[in-house]
């Protein structure tokens, strides 16, 4: 299912039973695909048209008020255009608002350089309080949703729109705050986010028939980072590689340099944008350009593991 | 009501004088509306600063904290003691209004600009809500700059928010010169009216005149209001109106205290 379909139906269903949830647009209701929702609950619904500042500025003085807002839009619209108004209105005053920023990193395609974000999280991680979640596949996003909503404080949901290769079967079950260790193993850890998760699942499948036992553990909030499944993976394995749809400046990649900074130095091999900006081009082409591949993930544990 | 504004008026210079320096040009020009806020329109309890059906003030251009202080600490929000400790390190009275911090703040406010979109989210709400209340917003001429203002004022239009009542504090002065010499409105009323409000211009520092563009702004069935204040930056103090563009935010001695409160017998 693509993701905007499966947070639609499930928005509609904890809307019915939580008449506080309100949803917020900036003229995006379509690709986004709220619309559904509109039709389902008309006054609990507003497209302030384009104007993301605003949209932002509403939700924290619906949140103000009791509601619970919910606001739509492109991923880069959603935080680095509007990051005053995150960082003032929403993360300083305390307010309970929720942002979606849709086509992150490469799933952007042919919307292309200005609409393709790869330093949203860099933005957001900064502001104290922020929550970032990266969603990894629909069948996450649903049950990610509904906690999310349920946590009170300021949450970004980066998610491509349309459909990824799933990761999670229907025994899933997501916890908010918490990593999934995807694939146990012995000889490498290897963290990935939203996307990356499918691709970086292949490439320990490839791994695996070499011999090489790589643990891929889900970093399902780049903050706050579930730093005991981290650590406790890395001091087993002593080797890691990072992978994100992110420039590796001040996405998972920095944030673990962080964590393993302070707590356990290690060299970390990073997978992610080289500190460029994006262009037109379909998701397999964009995912070679900027090796993000699982060919590139394969390469750089063998290199990590100087094999 | 003009004694209270006087009152108020030397509450703000004092909570200024406390630390010896602030915002007190833009303070002062907005005594007038809020006396008459909360002391005539605004339905709200200093006992349950958090009632929910209550109206709701943004000030959005936030660093008239001072005004908001002072006239939060003569309905009894706060004590004269708390008024006095402006922007001393741990303070609940930042230099720019926050709700977490001082009862009966609705918005942290700052950042010009924001305030106007929060306050339009609180009409919304409100309208949701079904519970009545009047939503109060003011902003600066100077904050009119900002591109927010008129993303917020559209859509305050466009939602025929008639509980939203916007107030324009034109001083005429921003920081760096008079605003005409910077990025002028031009004619404040003509903009806000084209954008689908009912405009009403007044003399900003007439509580009368305030209170009575307040009654014909509740009247109204399907669009917001706005209320351009003709005010004057620093009213009330001879000294500081005498600054002109200098009193933004300036040094207020314990002698220049006196000689204000003197001023304001």
């Amino acid at each position: 299912m693509e993701f905007r379909q499966a947070l639609s139906n499930k928005l509609i269903q904890l809307m019915k039973k939580d008449e506080k949830i309100v949803i917020l647009d900036a003229d995006l209701a379509k690709p986004n695909g709220t619309s559904p929702i509109y039709s389902a609950y008309p006054n609990r619904c507003f497209d302030v048209g384009i104007a993301e500042a605003n949209m932002i500025g509403v939700a924290a003085g619906l949140a103000a008020y009791g509601f619970k807002p919910i606001t739509f839009t492109f991923a880069p619209f959603a935080t680095r255009r509007v990051c005053d108004q995150i960082a003032v209105s929403v993360a300083y005053a305390k307010q309970n608002v929720k942002i979606v920023g849709t086509d992150p990193g490469i799933t952007a395609e042919l919307n292309g350089g200005t609409h393709m974000s790869f330093e949203d999280v860099a933005v957001l991680r900064s502001i104290p309080t922020m929550v970032i979640y990266d969603a990894v596949d629909s069948l996450q996003l649903e049950q990610a949703i509904e906690q999310i909503i349920n946590y009170s404080g300021p949450v970004y949901i980066r998610t491509p729109r349309k459909s990824a290769k799933p990761v999670f079967d229907e025994n899933y079950q997501f916890k908010l705050f918490q990593s999934d260790v995807v694939t146990p193993g012995t000889d490498i850890t290897i963290l990935a986010t939203g996307i990356m998760v499918a691709e970086a699942k292949e490439a320990v499948q490839k791994l695996s028939k070499e011999g090489i036992s790589a643990e891929l553990i889900s970093v399902n909030t780049i903050k706050p980072l579930d730093e005991a499944t981290i650590l406790q993976s890395i001091q087993k394995t002593k080797h890691v590689v990072t992978c994100e749809n992110h420039n590796i400046i001040g996405g998972l990649y920095s944030a673990v340099s962080e964590l393993l900074c302070a707590q356990y130095p290690l060299k970390i091999t990073g997978i992610g944008v080289k500190d460029r900006f994006g262009q037109v081009g379909k998701y397999n082409d964009l995912l070679k350009e900027y090796q993000l591949t699982s060919d590139d993930i394969y390469t750089a544990v063998k290199q990590n593991l100087n094999k | 009501m003009q004694q209270i504004a006087k009152e108020i008026r030397a509450l703000t210079v004092e909570c200024i004088a406390s630390i010896g320096q602030g915002h007190i040009g833009g303070s002062l020009s907005i005594v007038d509306v809020l006396t008459v806020l909360y002391y005539k329109h605004m339905n709200v309890n200093p006992q349950y600063p958090n009632m929910p059906t209550r109206d709701r003030l943004v000030v959005s251009k936030g660093h008239a904290g001072p005004a908001v202080y002072a006239t939060l600490c003569h309905k009894g929000y706060i004590s004269q003691q708390e008024l006095l400790t402006l922007n001393q390190f741990g303070t609940n009275l930042p230099s720019h209004c926050d709700m977490n911090k001082t009862p009966g703040i609705d918005m942290t406010t700052g950042s010009l600009g924001q305030g106007i979109s929060c306050a339009v989210g609180m009409a919304i709400a409100s309208k949701l809500a079904d519970d009545g209340a009047t939503i109060y917003c003011i902003i600066g001429d100077g904050e009119a700059q900002e591109g927010q203002v008129w993303e917020a004022s559209m859509y305050a239009s466009q939602m025929k928010l008639n509980n939203f009542i916007l107030f324009l504090d034109d001083n005429g002065m921003q920081i760096d010169n008079y605003t005409k010499n910077i990025n002028s409105l031009i004619e404040p009323q003509d903009k806000w009216n084209s954008f689908g409000f009912f405009t009403q211009t007044i003399d900003g520092n007439d509580v009368n005149a305030i209170d009575q563009a307040i009654e014909k702004a509740k009247l109204q069935k399907d669009k917001p209001a706005m209320i351009v204040l003709r005010t004057t930056k620093g009213k009330g103090i001879s000294f500081v109106e005498k600054l002109g563009v200098n009193n933004h935010s300036t040094a207020i001695s314990k002698q220049m205290l006196a000689e204000a409160l003197e001023e304001l017998k």
